[in-house]
C-alpha cells in the first residue's frame, strides 16, 4: 500500500487573511470545544505550576505557616539540608550508581542488541520476551522478590545490591532502544568493510560503533534521567549509606519525628534541579515521546 | 596425451561436522549470538530467578503461617480483612485514575493533533511531571494542595468553599497524584498513536460529507482504538502500582493502604518474606488479568497500518 | 500478493443504469474560480486564479511539484481556506462552505482509503454520511463496484489490495455520491506505467459515461493532453496558459509552457534580425530562423529561448530535408546517445559550443556520428527574455 504522501498543504491553519472574514469557517480560535481543551490544560500546567513552585518557594523561605508568600527568604535552608541529610555523599552515591548502571547497561545491552539485529534465530522470540518483560512489568511486583533475594545473598543494603537491581530495567531498555537503531544501519556496511579486509574487531570498532554512538548516547542519557528517579527499586534494596536522592527525599519526609519542612523542600530542589539540567541534556538528543514511551507494540 | 581427470587424492572433507556449522548459521545460529550471552544471563540472574524464587517462596510460608500449609501465606492475606482490603482500595484508585488520565488525553491531543507554535515546548513541559517522578510531585502536593496551601487559599479566595478542603493525606492527594504524574503519560502516548493516523483519512472523510464528530466517530477513533487501549494497559498499570505517593500523600495505614504497601510492609518491616512475595505474586496476577481483558478486547480490532508517521 | 489486475474492459453495467445515474448527477452550468489564491505568511502558495469550468468539462491542473497545483486543488475542495478570491457554484458562494458541505468528489494521492473498513464500507461511507435509506446504498454501491470491476473484492479491506485495486476504490468512493465535480489529485502517480495508460482510459471512460466535471491534478504532461478537454498550466502559483490541448501543444504562451508540453529543445540565443513574422537569432554555431510567439515583441540583440520539438528537428539529406529557404539555417552536431525505440532512433546530440539538442529520425545513426540539422521555421517557436524552465524529469 503506497504511503508515500506528497502533501505540502498541511492541516488548516487558521485563518490569517484580513482579506475578507469567513463565517462557517473551521477557524482554530472560535469553536467553543477548543476553549474547553486549552481550558483544561491551562488548569493543569497551572496546578502542576503551582506543585513545583510551592516547593521551590518553601525552599527559600524562612518560615512559611499561612498565607500567600513565606515570610522572609533564606539561604540557609540549603545549608541545613546539606548536611542534615548529608546530601554530598547522597549525591555522590546518585551519580556513582547511576553512571555504572549506565556503563554496565550499555555494556551487556548493546552487543545484544546488535545480535538480536542481525540475527534471526530459533527462539528469537522467546528472547525478545524475555527483554520485554521486566519492562513491562512494574517495579514493585518483582522487586520485592528481587530485594529477598539480595538479602538472602547478603547483597541488599550495598551500592552493588541497588545496582544490580537497577539493572533490571536498564538493560532492556538499552536493548529495545537500540535494536531498531542498530537494524536501520545497513548490515551491507559490514559486508563492504570485511571485502576491504578488515577483521571483526576492525568491523566493529572502526564501523558499527561510530555509527552506533548517537543511539548508544541517546540510550544512555535515557537510562540515566530513569534511574537518578527510580524509585521502589533503589528505596526497597538500599541501605542508609546506599540512598539514592529520590530516596533520601521520600525518607526525610516519610521518616518519624519533627524535621524542618523548609530543608525536606530544600532537598526537594536540589533534586528537581538535578533532574531538570539532566531533562534539558536528554532533550538534546531525544524527544519527549522517546522519554515516556515503554514499549510499543 | 593428457589425462582428463585425476582421482584427487585428498580424503573428502567430513561432510558432518561442517553441515552443522552451515545449517546453523543458516538458521541464523553463530558465534554472533553470544553476543546475547551476557544480557540474557543477567536479566535470567536478575529477573527470572529471583520472580521465581519469590514464587516458590511464597508457597513456603514463614512465621505465624508457618503449619499452615502451602497457601497458607496466600490465605493468609485473603483471610485478614484489612490486607484484602488493599485490592480494592487499588482498584478504586488505579481505575478512576486510569479513566480520567486516558479520558483527557483523547481529547486534548485530539484538538492538538495539527502542528502549532510552541507544541514541542508544551510537550517538553508535559514531560517535566513523568521525569520527576512520583516523590517529587507528592512532596509538592502535600503542601500545594494542603490546608493552607495555595490551591485552598485560591478556592477560599474566590468564595467556592468557606473551609479548606481537605485534599492531602487521604484518597484525593494520591489521586492528584497519579493525575499529575500519569496524564502526561498518556497524552503523550496518545498523541502519539493519533499521529499515526494519516491526516489524509480525515480529509477524505470531509470530503465525503462527515462533519467533525462523524469523522472522529468513524475514522480517527476505530483506528486510535486499539493504541487507546494499550495505554490504558499501561497507565494501568503505573497507577495500580502506586507506592511512595500512597504512603506520602496519602493516607496510607487506611483510606490508600494499596497493595504494593500491603506487600512492602509484609516484606520488609516485618520480614515476612514469604507473604510479601505471596502478595507481589497477587499484584502481578491481578494485573496480567485487566491487561489480558483489555488486549483481548484489542485484538478484535482493526490493527494495521494506518499509513501515517507513527 | 497477485499484481496481475484484470485490465481488459468487460461489457458495460446495463445502459438503465448509467442513464438513471447521470440523470441524478447534480449537473451544473458553470463553477466560477475568481481570483482564489492561497498564501503562508509572506510566501504566496497560489497567486490570483480565474477560470471557468462549465459542467462536463475535464479540466487538468499541470505543472512540476510546487507550483501550487495541489494547493489549488485543496483550496477548491475546501481542506484549505482561501486568502483571497471566491468561489462560485451557478452564482452561489460556496468558499464559504466547509469541505463536508460541498459536496465535491475527491481522489487523493495516496488513495486515503479507510484501512479498517471493507471497500463496502469504503464506497458506502459517502452515502452513509448522507444518511441514505440502506437499500439505496447497497444498490448503489453495487453498481458502482461492478461499474469499476471490483465487486469480487468486495469483503475486502484495502490493505489486501493492489495499487491499481485501491486506486479504483477511491475513485469508486468519490464518484457514487454523484457529485457535481470530482477533484483528483495525480491519482496515477503511484502506479506502473502500463496500469497507468489503463487506468487513465478508465478514468475518461467514467467521465464521461457519468458526465461528471472533472478537475484532475498532474505533472505529466502526456496524461494532461491526452484526457483534459482544457488544461491550466502553473508555475510557481502563477499561471502560465489556460487552453485546450491543441492550442497548448501548438501555441505554448512561454518557453516554460513549451518545454512542459514536450518542446525538449530550448535554445537560448540571441536576435540577429526581425522581420514581421519571422526572427533570426543565432549563437554558437547555430543560427535557426523561427517564429515568435503570439504578441510577444522581440528587439534586435536582445536574448530569447528558441523551443524545437524533437520530432520537428531533421537531419539534412535524409528524412526529405533540405536547405531551401523556407528552412531554418542548418547546424552542425555530434550524435552522442543514440536510443532504440522500435521504428525511431531518439538521439541526443552535442553541438560545438555544448548545446545539446534532442530528435528523433528513422535513419540509422551511431553515436560519435556527425550530424547536419535543421527544422522547419514555423516549427521553432521563439520566446522573448530567458525564462527558468520547469524541471520536468525528463533527462538534459
Amino acid at each position: 500500500m503506497s504511503t508515500a504522501i506528497v502533501d505540502p498543504t498541511a492541516a488548516p491553519a487558521p485563518s490569517t487573511g484580513p482579506q475578507r472574514a469567513l463565517p462557517h469557517r473551521r477557524s482554530v480560535a472560535l469553536r467553543p470545544g477548543t476553549w474547553l481543551v486549552w481550558a483544561v490544560v491551562a488548569f493543569f500546567l497551572i496546578n502542576l505550576f503551582g506543585v513545583i513552585a510551592t516547593v521551590v518557594l518553601d525552599s527559600f523561605g524562612r518560615t512559611w505557616f499561612a498565607g500567600w508568600l513565606p515570610k522572609g527568604y533564606t539561604g540557609s535552608n540549603y545549608s541545613d539540608a546539606w548536611s542534615e541529610f548529608s546530601l554530598g555523599q547522597v549525591m555522590t552515591v546518585t551519580f556513582e550508581l547511576s553512571f555504572l548502571v549506565v556503563v554496565v547497561s550499555l555494556l551487556l545491552g548493546v552487543p545484544a542488541a546488535y545480535a538480536l539485529a542481525r540475527r534471526d534465530f530459533p527462539g528469537k522470540k522467546a528472547v525478545m520476551l524475555l527483554f520485554v518483560l521486566p519492562i513491562l512489568v512494574p517495579p514493585i511486583a518483582y522487586g520485592i522478590p528481587l530485594a529477598t533475594v539480595l538479602y538472602k545473598f547478603h547483597l541488599a543494603g550495598s551500592l552493588t545490591g541497588v545496582l544490580l537491581a537497577n539493572l533490571v530495567p536498564s538493560i532492556p531498555f538499552v536493548v529495545y532502544t537500540m535494536t531498531p537503531f542498530i537494524e536501520q544501519v545497513d548490515p551491507r556496511l559490514e559486508a563492504a568493510a570485511r571485502m576491504c579486509g578488515a577483521p571483526t574487531r576492525a568491523v566493529l570498532g572502526r564501523i558499527i560503533a561510530p555509527l552506533l554512538l548517537p543511539g548508544m548516547l541517546a540510550a544512555a542519557i535515557l537510562v540515566l534521567v530513569r534511574t537518578f528517579g527510580m524509585f521502589e527499586l533503589t528505596f526497597l534494596t538500599a541501605g542508609p549509606t546506599s540512598q539514592t536522592l529520590v530516596v533520601s527525599l521520600f525518607s526525610a519526609v516519610f521518616s518519624a519525628g519533627i524535621r524542618s519542612a523548609q530543608s525536606i523542600d530544600a532537598m526537594a530542589v536540589v533534586y528537581t534541579g538535578s533532574m531538570l539540567v539532566l531533562l534539558v541534556l536528554a532533550l538534546r538528543f531525544v524527544n519527549p515521546t522517546q522519554l515516556v514511551a515503554r514499549t510499543r507494540d | 596425451m593428457s589425462t582428463l581427470t585425476t582421482e584427487p587424492s585428498v580424503a573428502p572433507p567430513e561432510p558432518t561436522r561442517t553441515a552443522l556449522r552451515h545449517r546453523m548459521a543458516e538458521r541464523g545460529v553463530d558465534r554472533t549470538l553470544l553476543l546475547l550471552l551476557p544480557g540474557v544471563v543477567a536479566v535470567i540472574a536478575l529477573f527470572v530467578y529471583p520472580f521465581v524464587y519469590g514464587l516458590q517462596l511464597s508457597f513456603q510460608p514463614q512465621g505465624v503461617n508457618a503449619h499452615g500449609g502451602v497457601f497458607a501465606s496466600y490465605s493468609a492475606f485473603f483471610h485478614d480483612k484489612f490486607a484484602r482490603g488493599s485490592i480494592g482500595t487499588t482498584f478504586y484508585l488505579a481505575i478512576p485514575a486510569s479513566l480520567i488520565n486516558v479520558g483527557f488525553a483523547v481529547p486534548i491531543s485530539y484538538r492538538m493533533r495539527s502542528d502549532f507554535r510552541g507544541k514541542r515546548l508544551l510537550l517538553t513541559i508535559l514531560v517535566v511531571p513523568i521525569t520527576l517522578g512520583t516523590v517529587l510531585t507528592a512532596e509538592g502536593i502535600i503542601e500545594y494542595f494542603g490546608p493552607v496551601g495555595w490551591f485552598n487559599s485560591t478556592i477560599q479566595w474566590l468564595h467556592l468553599s468557606n473551609h479548606p478542603l481537605t485534599l492531602t493525606n487521604n484518597y484525593w492527594g494520591v489521586l492528584f497524584s497519579l493525575i499529575i504524574s500519569g496524564f502526561p503519560f498518556a497524552f503523550l502516548l496518545t498523541h502519539s498513536y493519533l499521529s499515526g493516523i494519516h491526516p489524509s483519512l480525515e480529509k477524505a472523510a470531509a470530503t465525503l460529507g462527515a462533519g467533525w464528530w462523524q469523522r472522529f466517530r468513524h475514522v480517527t477513533f476505530p483506528l486510535l482504538l486499539p493504541g487507546l487501549l494499550t495505554t490504558f494497559c499501561l497507565t494501568f498499570v503505573l497507577a495500580f502500582t502506586v507506592f511512595p505517593s500512597a504512603m506520602m500523600v496519602g493516607d496510607p495505614d487506611g483510606k490508600t493502604h494499596v497493595i504494593s504497601i500491603e506487600a512492602y510492609e509484609q516484606a520488609l518491616q516485618k520480614f515476612n518474606y514469604s507473604q510479601g512475595c505471596a502478595i507481589a505474586m497477587v499484584m502481578t496476577a491481578l494485573m496480567f488479568a485487566v491487561i489480558g481483558v483489555a488486549m483481548a478486547l484489542r485484538s478484535r480490532l482493526y490493527t494495521g497500518s494506518t499509513g501515517g508517521k507513527g | 500478493m497477485s499484481t496481475v489486475t484484470d485490465t481488459t474492459l468487460t461489457p458495460q453495467p446495463s445502459g438503465g443504469t448509467r442513464a438513471a445515474a447521470r440523470d441524478r448527477a447534480g449537473h451544473f452550468s458553470e463553477l466560477r474560480l475568481s481570483g482564489i489564491s492561497r498564501a503562508y505568511g509572506a510566501h504566496v502558495a497560489l497567486h490570483p486564479l480565474d477560470l471557468t469550468i462549465r459542467g462536463g468539462e475535464f479540466i487538468a491542473l499541470l505543472g512540476p511539484s510546487g507550483c501550487g497545483k495541489t494547493t489549488a486543488l485543496n483550496s477548491i475542495a475546501g481542506l484549505l481556506p482561501l486568502t483571497a478570491g471566491s468561489i462560485e457554484l451557478d452564482g452561489r458562494r460556496i468558499d464559504t462552505l466547509p469541505p463536508e458541505r460541498r459536496g465535491f468528489g475527491m481522489v487523493f494521492q495516496n488513495y486515503a482509503l479507510f484501512p479498517h473498513l471493507t471497500v463496502r464500507a469504503n464506497v458506502a461511507f459517502g452515502l452513509k454520511m448522507q444518511k441514505r435509506p440502506k437499500a439505496e446504498i447497497k444498490q448503489r454501491v453495487e453498481d458502482v463496484l461492478k461499474l469499476v470491476r471490483l465487486t469480487e473484492h468486495a469483503h475486502k479491506h484495502p490493505g489486501q489490495l493492489s495499487g491499481g485495486q485501491q486506486q479504483r476504490v477511491a475513485i469508486a468512493r468519490a464518484i457514487v455520491l454523484e457529485p457535481p465535480l470530482v477533484l483528483m489529485d495525480e491519482p496515477l502517480s503511484n502506479l506502473d506505467a502500463a496500469l497507468r495508460l489503463d487506468m487513465r482510459a478508465e478514468i475518461r471512460r467514467i467521465h464521461q459515461e457519468f458526465g461528471l466535471t472533472t478537475l484532475y491534478v498532474t505533472h505529466d504532461q502526456e496524461e494532461a493532453l491526452s484526457l483534459a478537454d482544457r488544461l491550466v498550466v502553473l508555475d510557481s502559483g502563477h499561471v502560465a496558459q489556460i487552453g485546450t490541448p491543441a492550442e497548448l501543444y501548438e501555441s505554448p504562451a512561454s518557453a516554460y509552457v513549451a518545454a512542459f508540453m514536450g518542446y525538449r529543445n530550448i535554445l537560448t540565443l540571441t536576435v540577429d534580425s526581425v522581420t514581421a513574422d519571422a526572427v533570426r537569432a543565432s549563437r554558437g554555431g547555430i543560427s535557426l530562423l523561427g517564429k515568435p510567439s503570439a504578441g510577444a515583441s522581440v528587439a534586435e540583440g536582445s536574448e530569447v529561448q528558441a523551443a524545437i520539438r524533437p520530432e520537428d528537428v531533421r537531419i539534412v539529406g535524409g528524412d526529405g530535408a533540405d536547405t531551401t529557404a523556407g528552412h531554418s539555417g542548418v547546424f552542425d552536431a555530434v550524435a552522442e546517445i543514440v536510443e532504440y525505440h522500435g521504428r525511431t532512433f531518439h538521439i541526443d546530440a552535442l553541438t560545438a559550443a555544448g548545446d545539446r539538442v534532442h530528435l528523433r529520425t528513422d535513419q540509422r545513426v551511431a553515436p560519435g556520428d556527425p550530424l547536419r540539422l535543421t527544422a522547419a521555421a514555423e516549427r521553432v517557436l521563439v520566446f522573448p527574455g530567458i525564462a527558468p524552465l520547469p524541471e520536468t524529469g525528463a533527462d538534459e
